[in-house]
């Protein structure tokens, strides 16, 4: 049947099922992006995290879950090095692989490993500074000081952030006059417009209202086309919706780490599930 | 932790369990009706139907309910899945004990074709295959449950026996056809029967592993061998 042309082969079975395609979310197969092994990490003497190990797929979304505490948002921001600037915090064993390199090696310097692994925060935080400017702030540090290289890429972010139609005739506006959600998004543009590799979200919807919240879902789903991106939130239906992949933490351990669908359907561990189902506690 | 709304996920399971029970006593009072003529007792199957309707649209009413208001996830996602299921498959049994106390009714007139020995041997199959399909529900028993979806094939080959044996009798005896007929039916009622069961039982290895053991002919036929 291998070798028959298309037309004899519809002809001869008329009804024959379509091939079937893999799944969007379909994880499987992935490659590795990051490697976490092993990775035991301290607030001082305390430790926050023992023994993570879990490969995030390039280009899909990876959402952490867990309640407060658990260790999410210190191992997000352990994959760009975020804690380095926090007094006393120590990897103390294991090690992080992005693309095979190891971001806490000696030749790793932790600004060039930032405009890689971009991040979005829970509180919008845009400079005090015009939309325009709040998008190139990077660029500027970098030396570009081309007007054309920069309005490209002030649009080509913005509209990548789905901002651009919102904002494009008040682009010299302060970003501090944006609503909340379009606070969130130009942010999310600021990070993009650098063009990392990985975007860490930290509970990016918190304080926002569900048709900004949806907004910036959508948003996720446009951006998984060319970033990896790892989201922490405490809406299981967020993770749910938006993410392949989804990791439950409890009290600085990774308790199980599965395809989205499996977490919701089918969790393995019992204290996902209760976690999952509102039952936890 | 328990929840405010957990009192309604079991008044659901106990909904169920409780159609469960009634589908199971409207079988066997059929049959009982039908083994010893009891007209009464035929028409009283038959009145009792409607509790398994109502109890059907009770249990949909609530599982649309529950996953409107308390988006359920994992194993409550499923139990609310199969509960829907479950309970049409009984509503369905419920039918098919109707159908056969009104053949009941019909055959208590006249004498009998031969001695009732096939008809509640697969009447008590049946039954037991319902109650181990409930049990494992309860119980959230998979291997269990595979073994009730097994012996779905006992029950299938007692009807194929059944129907060669009054197809002969409406051969050579032309007299008897019709109440071979309604011996045909109510043969083909308790086989539908078992196939309620066999439903609820895989329908039970979902709620339990997450697992679609649904038309797995490889799986029924293993029961052969054992």
């Amino acid at each position: 049947m291998e070798n028959t042309s298309p037309a004899s082969a519809s002809s001869s079975r008329p009804l024959a099922t379509p091939p079937r395609v893999a799944r969007q979310d379909d994880t499987a197969a992935l490659p590795t992006l990051i490697d976490v092994k092993g990775l035991d990490f301290y607030y001082g003497a305390k430790q926050a995290l023992f023994d993570i190990n879990i490969a995030i797929p390039d280009r899909r979304v990876t959402a952490f879950i867990g309640p407060s505490g658990c260790g999410k948002s210190t191992l997000l921001r352990c994959l760009n090095r975020m804690n380095d600037l926090i007094d006393g915090t120590a990897v103390k064993r294991g090690e992080i692989k992005i693309r095979d390199i190891d971001i806490y090696g000696p030749s790793v310097d932790p600004i060039e490993l930032r405009k890689r692994v971009g991040m979005v925060f829970q509180k919008s935080n845009p400079f005090p500074k015009s939309i325009y400017e709040n998008i190139i702030y990077g660029l500027r540090i970098q030396g570009v000081k081309s007007k054309t290289k920069l309005d490209e890429v002030v649009e080509k972010s913005l509209r990548g952030a789905a901002l651009w139609d919102e904002v494009k005739d008040r682009l010299h506006e302060s970003g501090l006059s944006l609503s909340g959600g379009q606070q969130q998004r130009l942010c999310i543009a600021r990070t993009i417009a650098v063009a990392p590799e990985v975007i860490l979200m930290d509970e990016p919807c918190s304080a926002l209202d569900p048709i900004a919240t949806a907004k910036v879902e959508e948003l996720i789903h446009e951006l998984k086309k060319q970033f990896t991106i790892i989201i922490v939130t405490h809406s299981m239906q967020q993770a749910a919706r938006c993410s392949d992949r989804t990791a439950f933490f409890y009290m600085g351990k990774l308790i199980e780490f599965d395809e989205t669908h499996n977490i919701f359907m089918n969790p393995k561990n019992p204290q996902t599930e209760a976690y999952v189902s509102g039952r936890f506690g | 932790m328990k929840r405010y709304f957990d009192s309604e996920l079991e008044t659901f399971r106990s909904d169920l369990l409780r159609m469960g029970e009634v589908a199971v006593r409207q079988v066997r009072d059929a049959l009982q009706a039908l083994v010893t003529g009891d007209v009464k007792l035929a028409e009283r199957v038959i009145a009792a139907d409607d509790e398994l309707d109502d109890l059907e649209k009770a249990i949909d009413t609530e599982a649309i309910r529950y996953m409107n208001l308390r988006a359920p996830v994992a194993t409550e996602l499923r139990l609310v899945i199969v509960g829907m299921k479950a309970s049409h498959d009984l509503e369905r049994v419920g039918d098919e004990a109707t159908n056969i106390a009104k053949r009941a009714i019909r055959l208590a007139g006249e004498p009998p074709l031969k001695p009732y020995v096939d008809i509640p041997r697969m009447a008590t199959i049946s039954i037991e295959m319902l109650r181990a399909a409930l049990d494992c529900f309860i119980h959230a028993d998979s291997a269990k449950a595979i073994e009730v979806v097994k012996r779905d094939l006992e029950v299938d080959a007692i009807n194929r026996q059944l129907y060669r044996e009054l197809s002969s009798y409406m051969v050579e005896q032309p007299g008897t056809i019709t109440r071979a007929l309604e011996l045909m039916f109510i043969s083909k009622s308790l086989e539908r029967i078992a196939d309620h069961a066999t439903n609820i039982a895989e329908e039970t290895v979902f709620l339990s592993d997450a697992q679609d053991i649904r038309h797995e002919q490889s799986l029924k036929k293993s029961g052969l061998t054992t």
